[in-house]
């Protein structure tokens, strides 16, 4: 078999169906010095597309602060790691696995827990968190129920089998993820430094071996076709059904095995490298592992386990069979490394050796003793590992900010930063909803129902949050947390994004997300260690978008900076865009890993019972763009996003961290989507005690009741440390106020002026009345809002109705 | 006291389980699912998790493993036999305890905290028990709903066979008949349950009520004159 048999197409033609355009073409034969063969061709179309090679986005992200002190490894190995002391060191990363996850949501989220596991495993960390962020479009179309429902299913059956806990994450709806969700997945593990382990192929005369799953012909094509096209929703050629032979299948058993397997060589140290093998399969396992050990490896094809016979040398290279590994071995330890396999139940066979040559050959016909192709053996390829990884083509995109700030799929936001009406509003439509002015119980019934700030128990019931016995905190409410066995210490862990800010400003967005993700972490005490993130963004190649990709970035790294927070890894999905609904809200989705190195100190979102002051930490901005209430009560003209104080940020997470050190918090929640009075409500709802507060208003009480500045948090403490709070507040120069107490079993907020009394209607605000309902009421509407949302109006079956 | 923690492949709680034996002041140890030495076990634990994948039906594999032959015969010797949710899911396809465990009611996989009502104080499992006392550990499966005929169900109420009971009130997470949550075999040394003592061993991750059940089996046999088994292994 010849290796120009790839595909029935013609050859002059072949890199175009394979994804790679003309200029590529011209590079890869400016590194060949040639043109390449069939098979050549095809491990370049993975490698170089955007999911490997990162060609858009390279140049922006070697702008991000990736140093930090406790820093062992940084982007570029398969998970940033991070010393923690103890000898010990956390790795995580978020990954993302959209393009799959709409075409099959249940494999596409299944295999991409799997893929985010194998990146923690892979640098000899025991899994220990998934954090799952999950957006889709409008959850009353029946498109958007088949995919929530069917990407829930594939992360619960793959977590929960593998016995990793799914302890947070975030669940958003906004029109613009309709056609094409998004499911990123985060993983966080432990691991004891020494045992840190590299996914390079060093030492020449070591052997290449594979373990786990045989191939076969899953997931072909998959990193050049599912990651690099622009979904369409008709029934063409580009629609989901015609690529659905494309997506991998997940086996969260076989990953198990190869968890306990890896782990075990590893702590044995029997393999010199090891890589896991997602997009791109072996092409990219064995390319990578040898660009990083500065060495090359010969892969004999015929070596290479198979689960079904006729398979293409092509296919063989790119397919995205799941839960292989490949491990780099000495000889001498070859036998150790096979028994450890065959005790895990897991097939391995030796596929190749590492060569001092920096090329990837793959020989039919078998190798010899010293690496080379045996005599008589053919080459099928031969490619410097660089030109596929490190030195594959990077492109300098064009960067252009909207002219004019087209209207976001949102009519609220759109309406809030275009001049007028939004093109295709109905005739007549006001900038502006006169709902505003409804009275703030009503916006509060509304917000508590949303389907992004209702109770996730509908989703993380399904959830296995406590396998592994470790978790202190999970799923419920505010950060994850998870304690380190045989220390004191706690990890805590948090993702976010703000999407709806992306919209308008995604420089603001990305920040925002840091701010957020940060201040999450922070309120339990810890301080965290570093920051994972993906960016997920539309066409590249359009100005606009790889414009809103640049910013997005330049916030990201700007907030980081800022606030002296590394980022150790991340992931960059691009082309999210589908024919109905365009190109998804620019989302800078961030992952941050916290220490808090007493669990001891740990201050949870819950408040104890009734009688603790009830304080708010932090100033109160204006902006209202991209918050909810916007999208419930509609735009006004003047609505901008919330500013960002990234300094004052900076002093409020140090406050946190000295203060739950002191023992001064009996409870801290940060105020996110909803704002003050969703803050306040989820905390009654969670203890079961009402509060009785004073909030004092501008003439427009709505920014403090529901406004969505950030670095601002809800705390409560004991009367008599009241003093102690604000004395410390004021070392570190945050604002507290003191706004009431915690008791009852009603939320009342009486709004009064600044500085004096009166009615809302003297002020000219909007809302006319305090706010005051029965825990109860917010209680079913915080409840039932996603199952209604989702059209499970049944659902919690009645036996459990009597919960909390 | 030496506990025994059987290692399917795909168990997921085993070192859950090794971790709160240890803490209820057993010497606890990990056994391979092919081998057929339990090494001197006073208690043999099957843990939860997905032995063998639990592809075809929950425990349907597990049951054949190399080490339920030595399982069997520790439990025919009245050793004690604790099977913990995929446990008790291996334990009834045995047949070492009664009953079947079927889909949840729901369909969906459940992860909740649950409280149950402590049915027998006699058992080996339960009497370090305070009586009235309800117990507070999460469930985590998605085929816990227990099930018998109505004449094998009056049968096992009748011999007291019924150790726990999902109580209010979060109450039944799964639509077990007569909200069963756990058994023993009529010799009273094999016991089932789906909720998870062992993630419940420490307050700090929300509850220590499932290091009463640890407990109990942990101060029964250091009080018995000698212990079953004398012999030692590594």
């Amino acid at each position: 078999m010849s290796a120009s048999s790839v595909v029935g197409t013609r050859a002059e033609s072949l890199h175009r169906v394979l994804g790679l355009t003309d200029e590529e073409l011209e590079a890869i034969r400016d590194r060949l010095d040639r043109l390449p063969n069939d098979l050549e061709l095809a491990m370049f179309s993975v490698m170089w597309s955007e999911h490997c090679s990162y060609k858009s986005s390279r140049l922006l992200l070697a702008t991000l602060p990736t140093m930090g002190k406790d820093v062992v490894a940084g982007p570029g190995e398969n998970a940033g790691v991070v010393r923690i002391g103890d000898g010990l060191a956390v790795a995580f990363k978020l990954e993302s696995h959209n393009h799959p996850s709409a075409v099959e949501p249940v494999q596409g989220a299944a295999t991409g827990v799997g893929g985010i596991l194998r990146d923690i495993f892979t640098m000899g960390a025991r899994p220990v968190a998934i954090l799952d962020a999950l957006k889709f479009g409008d959850p009353m179309l029946p498109r958007t129920r088949h995919l929530v429902r069917g990407v829930v299913r594939g992360i619960s059956s793959y977590g929960n089998c593998v016995g990793v806990p799914t302890v947070g994450g975030e669940l958003v709806f906004h029109p613009s993820y309709t056609g094409n969700p998004l499911v990123n997945v985060m993983a966080v593990g432990l691991l004891e430094e020494r045992h840190l382990t590299r996914a390079a192929a060093p030492g020449p005369g070591n052997l290449a071996v594979l373990f786990g799953s045989s191939t076969g012909r899953d997931g072909i094509g998959g990193a050049s076709v599912l990651a690099s096209a622009t979904f369409g929703d008709g029934p063409s050629a580009g629609g989901a059904a015609a690529k659905r032979p494309s997506v991998q299948v997940g086996d969260p058993f076989a990953e198990k095995l190869l968890i306990e397997a890896s782990l075990e060589l590893i702590e044995r140290g029997l393999v010199e490298g090891l890589q896991d093998l997602g997009a791109a399969g072996i092409t990219c396992a064995v390319s990578e592992t040898a660009d990083r050990g500065g060495t090359g490896i010969t892969v004999d094809l015929d070596a290479i386990p198979r689960r079904v016979s006729d398979l293409e040398p092509f296919e063989v290279m790119i397919s995205e069979s799941q839960e292989r590994m490949l491990a780099i071995v000495t000889e001498a330890r070859l036998p150790a490394v096979r028994e450890v396999c065959a005790r895990w139940d897991l097939p391995s066979a030796v596929i190749g050796r590492v060569t001092d040559d920096g090329l990837i050959t793959i020989v039919t016909g078998g190798l010899a003793a010293d690496g080379m192709p045996a005599p008589g053996a053919r080459v099928l390829a031969r490619i410097p590992a660089a030109a596929l990884t490190s030195d594959a083509i990077v492109y300098h995109r064009t960067a252009a900010a909207p002219t004019r700030r087209r209207p976001g799929p949102v009519p609220g936001v759109s309406a809030a930063i275009a001049d007028g009406p939004p093109p295709g509003s109905p005739p007549g439509s006001p900038p502006g909803l006169p709902e505003r002015g409804m009275d703030p119980g009503a916006v509060l019934r509304a917000l508590l129902g949303h389907p992004d700030l209702c109770s996730r128990a509908w989703v993380t019931l399904q959830y296995d949050a406590t396998v592994g016995a470790d978790t202190v905190a999970g799923n419920e409410h505010g950060a994850a947390v998870i304690r380190v066995r045989g220390t004191r210490k706690a990890l805590v862990m948090a993702t976010d994004a703000a999407e709806r800010v992306g919209v308008v400003d995604p420089w603001r967005g990305a920040a925002l997300a840091v701010a957020e993700a940060t201040l999450n972490v922070a309120v339990t005490g810890a301080v965290a260690l570093g920051v994972t993130n993906c960016l997920n963004h539309g066409s590249p190649e359009r100005p606009e978008s790889f414009w809103q990709l640049s910013e997005s970035v330049r916030g990201l790294g700007d907030a980081c900076r800022a606030l002296g927070i590394p980022i150790t890894g991340g992931n960059v999905s691009l082309y999210n865009e589908s024919a109905a609904t365009g190109a998804i809200a620019p989302t800078c989705q961030v992952g941050v890993v916290g220490l808090l190195e007493d669990v001891a100190h740990l201050v949870g979102p819950v408040p104890g019972g009734p009688g603790d002051t009830v304080a708010l930490l932090g100033a109160t901005t204006s902006g209202l763009a991209g918050s909810i209430y916007v999208e419930i009560a509609g735009p006004g003209p003047d609505d901008r996003p919330p500013e960002l104080d990234l300094a004052a940020h900076g002093d409020l997470l140090r406050f946190l961290a000295d203060a739950a050190r002191a023992g001064l918090l009996r409870s801290a929640q940060d105020v996110s989507g909803g704002g003050l009075a969703v803050a306040i409500a989820e905390t009654c709802l969670w203890s079961g005690v009402g509060a009785d507060l004073i909030l004092p208003v501008d003439a427009d009480p709505v920014p403090e009741l529901f406004g969505e500045g950030p670095s601002r948090v809800l705390v409560t403490v004991a009367p008599d440390a009241v003093g102690a709070l604000v004395a410390l507040a004021g070392e570190h120069g945050v604002p507290v106020r003191t706004l009431g107490s915690t008791g009852g079993d009603q939320l009342r907020i009486r709004l009064v002026g600044q500085g004096s009394p009166g009615s809302a209607e003297d002020r000219g605000g909007g809302i006319a009345d305090d706010l005051d309902e029965p825990l109860g009421v917010l209680r079913d509407a915080w409840e039932h809002g996603l199952p209604r949302a989702m059209g499970d109006d049944d659902w919690p079956p009645a036996p459990d109705s009597s919960a909390g | 006291m030496r506990v025994g923690v059987v290692v399917f492949p795909g168990s997921n709680c085993d070192r859950d389980a090794l971790h709160a034996a240890r803490l209820a002041g057993a010497e606890s140890f990990p056994v391979w699912h092919e081998s057929t030495d339990l090494r001197g076990a006073d208690l043999v634990v099957l843990p939860g998790g997905f032995a063998y994948g639990d592809y075809l039906r929950a425990g349907a594999l597990a049951r054949l493993s190399p080490v339920m032959g030595a399982v069997r015969e520790h439990a025919a010797r009245r050793g004690l036999l604790l099977g913990i949710c995929n446990g008790f899911q291996v334990l009834a396809e045995a047949g070492l305890v009664p009953g079947v465990l079927l889909r949840n009611a729901s369909m969906r996989f459940e992860h909740r905290w649950v409280r149950l009502s402590v049915e027998r104080h006699d058992t080996p499992f339960t009497r370090g028990i305070p009586p009235g006392m309800t117990l507070r550990m999460p469930v985590a499966h998605g085929e816990g709903n227990y099930f018998l005929p109505d004449a094998d169900l009056h049968a096992l109420e009748e011999r007291r066979g019924v150790v726990f009971r999902y109580a209010p009130p979060e109450g039944n997470p799964n639509g077990s008949v007569r909200a069963i949550a756990g058994v023993v075999d009529a010799r009273g040394t094999t016991c089932g349950l789906m909720p998870h003592p062992e993630r419940a061993a420490e307050r700090l991750l929300g509850s220590d009520d499932g290091m009463l059940l640890f407990r109990s089996v942990v101060e029964g046999v250091a009080a018995a004159s000698l212990p079953p088994s004398v012999e030692v292994g590594m």
